[in-house]
C-alpha cells in the first residue's frame, strides 16, 4: 500500500442531536440524545455540491479511510478506495462516511447509558431500521451544511443504506452506488442474521444483553456469529484457493478435536478477534435492522418504490461469486430502475473472492466508480474545492510498512462486513 | 440461451480514437441518427458509437453489453450501459422509450433475431441495423471455388468461433423483415467501408448493409 496517496491522519468526529426533541424511529419508540460518529475527508467546495457519503458495512465505521496517528498501522476500511487519486478522489470531492445507530463505533448503541435509568440501555437499546439510520444520516449533513449529495456510496449493509437514499429521498441525491446489495433482505439473508443471534443468545455471558461491567462478555457467542458470518463472505472457490485442505502446523491429522486445518484456524482467528473490536449486542441491532429492510414493502413492487427516483443516476455492482447477495438481487433492481426509466450503469464484475470481493477487486471498483464520477461531476457541473495553502503541510508522512499480499488481503477481510 | 458478441467488439475496447473519427461503419449509423434524440446501442461494444452520439449529437444515449470488457470501456468513456444479454436487457424498458434503438453487426450472433428486432421496434420508434453481406460476390466466388463458407469481408472471424454464427444475405435480410412485418425506410451499402451508392447488384456489391427499420 502506497501511503503518498492517503487521506493522512484523521480525525473522529461525532455529532449530538435530538436532545430535547427526541428522534422518532421506525418502530415507533424514540431515541433521545442521539449521537452520530463521523469522520470526513476532502473539502467541500463553494456551493457545498460535491460530498459523497460512503455508508459502511455490518462491522463497519466511520473511519473509512487514513489513519487515527502516526503509530496507527492499520488503515480505514476502504481506504483503498477513498484518498487523493483515489476511486473517491478526496482531491475533488467532501467524503463523509458516519457510523449506523446501533453500532459500537462512536454512534449511540446499547453499550451507552440510557438516560432514563442512568445505567446502559443493552436491550432497551429500541431496535433500529436502515429507514431509521439514513434518516439520522441526513440531520448530519444538514449539520455539515448540505443540502443534497452528490452521491451515496456503499456495498453490502452499506448498499441497502444507499437504495434507502434512493427510494425514500430522492431529493436529496444526485446519484448512488449501491454495490454487492439487495433491495430486500432475503430469508437466507435472515436466516444467516438468526444463526448469528442466536449464538449469541446462547452464550450464558450474554445475559439478555445485561453484560456491561460484567466480568465475562459473550465472546464465545459473538466468536461463533462472526464466523459464520466469515463463511458468507468468502466463495467455495476462494476457500479452496487461500485454504485448501491444507493442515495448520501439523504433518498429518491428529484424529483429535484441535485446531488442524487452515480454516478452521482463520475462522477462529477472526472470531476472537471480533470479539476485541465489536459489541454483541450492536451485532443484534445492526443485524435486526438489516432483515427489516425491503424496499418493495410499501409498496409490493420495486419499481413502484423508485418510481419518483428516477431522476437519480445509478452504478450498480455485483460479483459473480457473491452467493450471500447473488447478482440476480442486483440484477432485478437494475431492472426495476431500468423500467421507470433511470439512469442506470450496471456491472456483474467477474470475481472469485465472493462478497469480499467489492472491498478486494480494487482495480475494477476504481475504474468503475472514478469514471462514473467523473461523468457525474462534469455533468453536475461540480466545482473542485477551493485550494487550501495547508494542503502539502496535511500529506501523510507515515512509515511506509511493508506488507505481503496476504496480509494486506487478510487485514481487508477482516474490515469487511 | 447465450448470446456471445464477436471478439471484435473486444478487439474495438482497446485504445480508442476520439470520438470524431467513427469507424466508418459506425460513421454512416450515426448520420442515421439526428440530433438530441434517444437512443439505446444494444451489443454498443467498448462505447464508440455510442460516445459520439452522446458527445457530438447531444443524444441520450444508453447502452447494453455482454462483455465485462466492454463495459468498463464504456463507462470509462463516461457512458450510461448495463451489462446483460440483449432480450433480457431490452424487457426491461417500456414501450417506446426510445427514438432509435440500434444493432451494429450483431444480427449474425443471435439465436432469436425475429425477437430482437421485434424488440428493438416495441421499445424504441425506429431501428438501425448493419449487417455483414455473404452475399458480396467474393464470398459467392469463394464457396463455390474454395467448398468453404466464407469469412464476411467486414466480419472476419470462421464460423466456429463464437457459439453461433449465421452467415446470411442483404436479400435473406429484407425477405425476412417482409416476412415479420417490419418495414426497411432507409438502406446504405458499404463496400469495404466505403459508402457505394447503387440501386442494383446491392447484394453483389456490398460487404455491409446499414438499414433504418420501422414496423408496418
Amino acid at each position: 500500500m502506497t501511503h503518498e496517496n492517503s487521506v493522512g491522519i484523521v480525525e473522529a468526529q461525532s455529532f449530538t442531536f435530538a436532545e430535547d426533541d427526541p428522534f422518532c424511529l421506525e418502530s415507533g419508540a424514540t431515541l433521545s440524545p442521539v449521537t452520530i460518529a463521523y469522520e470526513t475527508y476532502g473539502r467541500l467546495n463553494a456551493d457545498r455540491s460535491n460530498a459523497i457519503l460512503i455508508a459502511h458495512a455490518l462491522s463497519g465505521s466511520a473511519h473509512a479511510a487514513g489513519y487515527h496517528s502516526e503509530q496507527d498501522t492499520k488503515p480505514g476500511w476502504w481506504d483503498d478506495c477513498i484518498g487523493p487519486g483515489k476511486a473517491f478522489d478526496t482531491n475533488r470531492f467532501f467524503v463523509i462516511c458516519s457510523n449506523v445507530i446501533g453500532s459500537c463505533y462512536g454512534s449511540t448503541s446499547p453499550a451507552d447509558i440510557n438516560p432514563a435509568v442512568g445505567k446502559p440501555y443493552g436491550l432497551l437499546f429500541p431496535v433500529v431500521t436502515v429507514g431509521d439510520w439514513v434518516r439520522a444520516q441526513i440531520k448530519l449533513i444538514e449539520h455539515l451544511g448540505i443540502e443534497k449529495l452528490l452521491c451515496v456510496a456503499g456495498g453490502s449493509m452499506g448498499g441497502m443504506q444507499v437504495l434507502e437514499w434512493a427510494a425514500h429521498h430522492p431529493d436529496r441525491v444526485h446519484a448512488t452506488i449501491p454495490i454487492a446489495t439487495t433491495a430486500a433482505h432475503s430469508p437466507m439473508l435472515i436466516a444467516f442474521s438468526e444463526v448469528g443471534r442466536q449464538a449469541i443468545y446462547a452464550d450464558s455471558a450474554w445475559n439478555q444483553g445485561n453484560y456491561y461491567g460484567a466480568d465475562r462478555k459473550p465472546d464465545a457467542g459473538l466468536a461463533v456469529a462472526r464466523m459464520v458470518g466469515h463463511i458468507t463472505y468468502l466463495s467455495e472457490e476462494s476457500m479452496h484457493e487461500k485454504f485448501g485442505r491444507r493442515l495448520r502446523d501439523l504433518e498429518r491429522y491428529g484424529y483429535e478435536f484441535q485446531t488442524e486445518f487452515e480454516i478452521e484456524s482463520y475462522l477462529k482467528y477472526n472470531g476472537n478477534s471480533f470479539t476485541r473490536r465489536f459489541d454483541a449486542n450492536s451485532y443484534l441491532y445492526v443485524t435486526k435492522a438489516m432483515d427489516y429492510f425491503d424496499l418493495s414493502a410499501p409498496t409490493g413492487s420495486l419499481a413502484a418504490t423508485f418510481v419518483n427516483s428516477a431522476h437519480i443516476k445509478y452504478l450498480v455492482v455485483s460479483f459473480t461469486s457473491d452467493w450471500l447477495y447473488p447478482s440476480y438481487h442486483s440484477k432485478k433492481l437494475v431492472s426495476a430502475l431500468t423500467a421507470v426509466g433511470a439512469d442506470v450503469t450496471y456491472l456483474d464484475v467477474k470475481s472469485a473472492w465472493g462478497h469480499d470481493a467489492f472491498l478486494l477487486e480494487v482495480e475494477t471498483m476504481t475504474d468503475l466508480i472514478s469514471s462514473f464520477l467523473e461523468r457525474l461531476a462534469r455533468e453536475e457541473n461540480v466545482a473542485r474545492p477551493e485550494p487550501t495553502s495547508d494542503n502539502l503541510a496535511t500529506k501523510i508522512t507515515l512509515a511506509t510498512l511493508p506488507r505481503s499480499s496476504e496480509e494486506e488481503r487478510r487485514l481487508k477481510i477482516e474490515a469487511l462486513a | 440461451m447465450s448470446v456471445t458478441l464477436p471478439p471484435a467488439t473486444t478487439e474495438r475496447a482497446l485504445p480508442h480514437p476520439p470520438a470524431t473519427n467513427l469507424r466508418s461503419d459506425l460513421q454512416v449509423i450515426a448520420d442515421l441518427v439526428p440530433a438530441r434524440v434517444k437512443a439505446l446501442d444494444i451489443g454498443c461494444g467498448n462505447g464508440e458509437l455510442l460516445e459520439y452520439l452522446v458527445r457530438q449529437k447531444q443524444v441520450m444515449g444508453r447502452g447494453i453489453e455482454l462483455s465485462e470488457t466492454g463495459v468498463l470501456a464504456c463507462v470509462r468513456r463516461g457512458l450510461s450501459v448495463r451489462q446483460g444479454k440483449l432480450q433480457e436487457g431490452m424487457a426491461d424498458y417500456p414501450d417506446v422509450s426510445f427514438d432509435y434503438v440500434i444493432l451494429s453487426q450483431t444480427l449474425p450472433f443471435l439465436s432469436d433475431p425475429q425477437m430482437i428486432l421485434q424488440e428493438m421496434l416495441r421499445i424504441g420508434k425506429k431501428a438501425i441495423v448493419s449487417i455483414p453481406n455473404w452475399g458480396y460476390w467474393r464470398c459467392r466466388l469463394s464457396l463455390l471455388t474454395t467448398g468453404r463458407i466464407p469469412l464476411a469481408p467486414d466480419l472476419p472471424q470462421p464460423w466456429y468461433a463464437s457459439p453461433r454464427m449465421q452467415a446470411f444475405t442483404i436479400t435473406d435480410f429484407a425477405h425476412f423483415c417482409t416476412q415479420i412485418n417490419i418495414r426497411i425506410c432507409e438502406e446504405i451499402y458499404l463496400s469495404h467501408s466505403r459508402r457505394i451508392q447503387i440501386r442494383k447488384f446491392k447484394t453483389l456489391m456490398a460487404t455491409t448493409a446499414v438499414f433504418a427499420l420501422e414496423k408496418v
